[in-house]
C-alpha cells in the first residue's frame, strides 16, 4: 500500500524539532487531512488551525515543503514525491506546534481608519461594476496572512514590524483608497503611517496568495503611483496650496467616525 | 462585583461567536454606548459565515420591482413548511433590506445591476431574484465589513476562547460565563449583565457535513444547560449540493447558485429528474417542461422556474431518492451540470470560487464538466427558543440570535435566508440586551460554583488514565447520527440513536488526553464533546415525537406531512445544570398569525 510520510515541526516558543510520520496514502487527500489523521491516531496534541477545510476562512496557514501555502489547498499527490515537511509560519512567534501568534496582523488592522462615506440616499448608493470591481478583487483576501508571512521586509526584519503593515493591510488601504464610496485620503497615511515605501515590489505576496489577488500590480503599485502623484505632483503641490486641501489628510483621516 | 480567582472580565453584554450575528449584535449593543465584548473559538474573520456563497435575500426590488416584503414573508413560511415563528419571520422581511443596505455603508461591495444599484439573483424556493451577493463569496463579504465595523468601534474580542458554562445569579439570571484560552489553556471568567449566545450551527456531530469544526452546537448546549428552551431540534437542513468526491472533502458546499445561474441536476441517465419530484404544495409555481423552465431563467413572466430550484429539503429528497434507485454517479452522488449551458467565461464571473474550488481540490473543470455532487449536513433550522422582537430566551438575561436560536425558519430555511437573519436578529439581540440593561434588573452576583464546577468536568480527561481517545468517539457519533437520524428516518433507528446515545455520554465521561493544556485539539475536542452529545439528544428526541415528514424531517415510516403537528413545536428543556442531566420534551403550540399575514399565504396559489 502507498504511504505518506510527513514531517512536522513540533514544538513551541523555548524550542522544538521535527516528528516524522508515515500513514497510508489516501486518495484525493490534501496536507490537512493527512495532519488531521496524525492527530486521530498518533498525536491527539498536534497543534493545527484550520477552519473551512475549503480554502475560503484562510485558518490553516503553515509552509509545506517550505513554501508558504494553506493545508486545506494543497494536495498530497501534488508534491514530489518524499517526506513532506510542514513548518509554522516562520514571520510570526510560535505558539504551538503549526499555530503561531498572528497578532500583529490584528494590531495593524485596527490602526486602519473606517471608510468615511457620504450620507446614503433614501434609495441607496449608486455605484458601477466598473467602479467596484477594483476593490472586489482585493475583498477576495481571505486574511490567511501567508503574503504578511512571505514578504521579507517583515520576514527578515523583526524591526520593521513597527514601521510596515505588511501586502495585506497595505492592500486593505489601496482598497479604501480605490473605494467608490470613501472620501478620506489616505496615501499620505500608507506612507507615513503603514510605511509603503519600504515595499520593494519583489511580487513574492502574489505569488503566494491563494486567492490569487494581484496584490502588487494592482495594489501595492497602484497605491504607490497614488502617493507619488500626491506628494511629488509640482501641479497637485500648487494645487493643494492653493485650494488648501481638498481632501483629508492622514492625520484627519485617523480620526474615526463617531458610531 | 465578584471574585475570581481566575483571569476575569466585566462586561454589560458578553457577545458568544463573531460570526455575523455576533458581529452585528456587537455593533448595535456598542452604538447604544454598552460595554461589549465578543468570544469566539478561532481568531476574528474565520466563522463559518465566510462559508456562505449564494447571496442574502431581501426584497428590495432592484430587480424585479414586483418584490416586496409580504412576497418575501410567504416564500420563507411556505419554504419553512408553515411551523415558523411567524413574526420572526415577519421582522426579517421587513427588516433585511435596510440591514443589506447598512451593509455599503459600512463598506461592502455588493455586484451591481446596470443602473448601479445592488444585484440581486435567483435561489430556491424565492419567487422573485432577491439576493444581493458578491459572485459566490458573499459570507465573505458579509463577515468582513462587519468585522471591520466592529473592530473600527473598538470593540474588545477574546479570540481562541471556548466558553464551558453559563453561570448565574442567586436569581437565576445569566451572570456571565466561565471559558479557557486554548493558546494557553488557562481558564477565564466573565462577568456580565447580558448574554447574547450566537454560537451558529451543530454540523459537526453529523459524519458529511458542509460545517467547519466549530459547529458543534456549544450554544445550543450552553442555554439548554442554563435552563433555556430548544425548539425543531429535529429540523436539520441537508443542503442538496455537496462535493461528493474525493472522499476527503465529501460534504463541502457547492453553493444553490449554480443552480440560481441555471445549473441543472440529471442522473446517470441524463435525465433532469427534479420534474418527477415537484410535490403539490409548489406545483402550480414550477415549471413543467425543460423549454418552460428554461424561458423562465430569461424572463420570469414567460414561464415558471424549474424544478430545480425547488427548497432544499425537496431537491435533497430527490437526489437521495435516484442515488438509492441505482441512477447515481459513480461515487455515489449525481450531475450538476452547469458547463453545457451557460458559457465558461459566465461560469467563471458567477461563480469564481466554486471554480476553484472543483479545479483545485478534484480536478475538475466546472466550465467543461458535470458536478459530482449529494446532500451535505448543512444547517439547524431547530435552536433557542426567543422573543422575536427581543431575541430573548427564557431565561433572564440570555438572548440568541443566528443559525442557534430556532423558530425563523420553521421546517427548512431557504437559501439566502441566513445571512440576512444574522444581521436582522444580530441587531435585534443588541437591542433587546441593551434594553433588559436599561430596565435595572440584572444580576448583582456570580456563582463562581457552577465555573468551578465546569472547570473540573474539563480538566476529567488529563487526570483519566487509560480512557478513550476523542478522536474515537467523535468519529463513532458521527456515523452513529449520519446513519440512525441522517436524511431519511425511521423509528427503530432513531430509537437506537437515543439507546447509543447514553452510551456515548458514558464515553465522553471516560475520555483521557495526552499532552498539556496549551493549544491541544484533543482537549479541544473533548471539551466540543458534551455539546455535541446534548444536541444529538434534542436532535433524536424531536425526531421520535414528530410522526411526519415536514421540510428538514422525513420520516420513511411517516412520509406525509400531519395536520396536527403542524401547529406545534417539540421544545426540550433541562433542570440541575449537569451536561448529562435528564431531557424533557414537550408540545409547545406555534404562535398563531394574524388574519392579515394569514391571507398572504393563500395568494398566488
Amino acid at each position: 500500500m502507498a504511504e505518506v510520510t510527513m514531517r512536522v515541526w513540533r514544538g513551541d516558543a523555548s524550542g522544538g524539532d521535527f516528528e516524522t510520520y508515515t500513514l497510508p496514502k489516501n486518495e484525493g487527500e490534501v496536507v490537512l487531512d493527512v495532519v488531521h489523521r496524525i492527530q486521530a491516531t498518533e498525536a491527539p496534541d498536534l497543534a493545527c488551525r484550520w477552519n473551512c477545510k475549503a480554502g475560503k476562512c484562510g485558518s490553516c496557514s503553515a509552509e509545506i515543503n517550505g513554501k508558504p501555502s494553506l493545508m486545506c489547498m494543497t494536495r498530497v499527490d501534488e508534491l514530489p514525491e518524499g517526506p513532506i515537511t510542514v513548518t509554522p509560519m516562520k514571520t510570526f512567534p510560535i505558539i504551538r506546534d503549526l499555530v503561531t501568534d498572528v497578532s500583529f496582523n490584528f494590531a495593524m488592522a485596527e490602526r486602519i481608519p473606517a471608510l468615511l462615506p457620504p450620507p446614503m440616499p433614501a434609495d441607496g448608493y449608486r455605484m458601477f461594476q466598473e467602479d467596484v470591481q477594483r476593490g472586489q478583487e482585493f475583498r477576495k483576501c481571505i486574511e490567511c496572512f501567508l503574503c504578511q508571512d512571505v514578504c521579507h521586509v517583515i520576514r527578515d526584519h523583526e524591526d520593521n514590524k513597527q514601521h510596515y503593515a505588511g501586502p495585506r493591510f497595505l492592500m486593505r488601504i489601496a482598497e479604501l483608497e480605490m473605494h467608490p464610496l470613501d472620501t478620506n485620503d489616505r496615501r499620505e497615511y500608507a506612507r507615513e503611517e503603514m510605511g509603503l515605501g519600504y515595499c520593494n515590489i519583489t511580487k513574492c505576496c502574489t505569488e503566494v496568495c491563494p486567492e490569487g489577488i494581484h496584490i502588487t500590480d494592482n495594489a501595492l503599485i497602484a497605491l504607490k503611483e497614488r502617493v507619488v502623484d500626491a506628494h511629488y505632483d509640482p501641479v497637485a503641490w500648487l494645487g493643494r496650496k492653493i485650494l488648501r486641501r481638498p481632501k483629508r489628510t492622514a492625520a484627519e483621516a485617523a480620526v474615526q467616525p463617531a458610531p | 462585583m465578584t471574585t475570581s480567582p481566575y483571569e476575569h472580565h466585566e462586561y454589560d453584554v458578553l457577545i458568544i461567536g463573531a460570526g455575523g450575528a455576533g458581529l452585528r449584535a456587537a455593533i448595535e449593543a456598542k452604538q447604544r454606548g454598552l460595554s461589549v465584548a465578543l468570544v469566539t473559538k478561532s481568531l476574528l474573520g474565520k466563522a463559518h459565515t465566510v462559508m456562505a456563497e449564494g447571496g442574502m435575500a431581501a426584497a428590495m426590488g432592484n430587480v424585479w420591482s414586483e418584490d416586496n416584503w409580504k412576497v418575501h414573508f410567504r416564500d420563507t413560511m411556505r419554504g419553512g413548511k408553515m411551523l415558523n415563528n411567524y413574526r420572526m419571520a415577519e421582522l426579517h422581511a421587513k427588516e433585511a433590506p435596510d440591514r443589506v443596505y447598512e451593509l455599503e455603508q459600512w463598506g461592502a461591495l455588493f455586484d451591481r445591476t446596470k443602473d448601479g444599484k445592488i444585484l440581486q439573483r435567483d435561489f430556491g424556493g424565492h419567487r422573485y431574484a432577491r439576493l444581493a451577493h458578491v459572485g459566490d463569496r458573499t459570507g465573505l463579504e458579509l463577515i468582513r465589513t462587519l468585522q471591520q465595523k466592529v473592530v473600527s468601534m473598538g470593540t474588545d474580542v477574546y479570540m481562541e476562547c471556548k466558553v464551558l458554562r453559563l453561570v448565574h445569579d442567586a436569581d437565576g439570571r445569566v451572570a456571565g460565563c466561565v471559558a479557557y484560552w486554548r493558546p494557553t489553556g488557562e481558564f477565564v471568567t466573565f462577568a456580565a449583565k447580558a448574554i447574547i449566545l450566537a454560537t451558529g450551527g451543530v454540523g459537526k456531530t453529523w459524519k458529511f457535513t458542509s460545517n467547519s469544526w466549530e459547529s458543534t452546537g456549544d450554544g445550543h448546549a450552553l442555554a439548554l444547560w442554563a435552563g433555556a428552551q430548544l425548539i425543531d431540534m429535529e429540523c436539520i437542513q441537508f443542503h442538496p449540493t455537496g462535493m461528493v468526491w474525493p472522499l476527503s472533502v465529501r460534504g463541502l458546499l457547492v453553493t444553490e447558485g449554480v443552480r440560481g445561474d441555471g445549473g441543472v441536476l440529471r442522473n446517470s441517465e441524463g435525465e433532469r429528474f427534479m420534474f418527477r419530484y415537484v410535490p403539490d404544495m409548489f406545483r402550480a409555481e414550477t415549471a413543467e417542461s425543460e423549454e418552460e423552465g428554461d424561458r423562465w431563467y430569461e424572463d420570469h413572466n414567460a414561464g415558471r422556474r424549474p424544478p430545480e430550484l425547488l427548497p432544499r429539503d425537496e431537491v435533497a429528497r430527490a437526489i437521495n431518492t435516484e442515488v438509492k434507485a441505482g441512477r447515481g454517479s459513480p461515487h455515489g452522488g449525481v450531475y450538476l451540470d452547469i458547463a453545457t449551458r451557460r458559457s465558461a467565461e459566465y461560469i467563471q464571473r458567477r461563480l469564481p470560487s466554486m471554480y476553484h474550488q472543483f479545479m483545485e481540490l478534484a480536478g475538475v473543470d466546472i466550465t467543461r464538466e458535470a458536478m459530482e455532487i449529494g446532500p451535505t449536513c448543512h444547517y439547524i433550522m431547530g435552536g433557542v427558543k426567543v422573543d422575536a422582537d427581543t431575541a430573548a430566551t427564557s431565561v433572564p438575561g440570555l438572548f440568541a440570535a443566528g443559525e442557534v436560536a430556532g423558530g425563523m425558519h420553521g421546517a427548512n430555511r431557504l437559501g439566502g435566508n441566513s445571512l440576512s437573519d444574522l444581521v436582522v436578529f444580530g441587531r435585534r439581540a443588541g437591542m433587546g440586551a441593551a434594553e433588559y440593561i436599561e430596565g435595572g434588573q440584572v444580576a448583582t452576583d456570580f456563582n463562581l460554583a457552577e465555573a468551578e464546577a465546569a472547570i473540573a468536568e474539563a480538566l476529567a480527561p488529563f487526570e483519566n488514565t487509560g480512557g478513550e481517545s476523542p478522536y474515537d468517539v467523535h468519529r463513532d457519533l458521527q456515523e452513529m447520527m449520519q446513519t440512525n437520524v441522517g436524511i431519511i428516518r425511521t423509528g427503530s433507528e432513531i430509537a437506537d440513536a437515543i439507546t447509543q446515545l447514553e452510551t456515548f455520554t458514558q464515553r465522553v465521561k471516560n475520555l483521557s488526553v495526552p499532552g498539556g493544556r496549551a493549544y491541544n485539539p484533543g482537549w479541544n475536542l473533548a471539551t466540543d464533546l458534551p455539546s455535541m452529545i446534548t444536541v444529538a439528544k434534542c436532535t433524536a428526541r424531536g425526531a421520535i415525537e414528530r410522526k411526519e415528514s415536514r421540510g428538514g424531517h422525513t420520516r420513511d415510516d411517516y412520509p406525509k406531512a400531519d395536520p396536527e403537528y403542524g401547529t406545534i413545536n417539540f421544545a426540550h428543556s433541562m433542570s440541575g445544570g449537569r451536561w448529562d442531566g435528564e431531557i424533557t420534551t414537550e408540545r409547545s403550540p406555534l404562535l398563531v398569525m394574524p388574519p392579515e399575514l394569514a391571507t398572504l399565504m393563500e395568494e398566488g396559489n
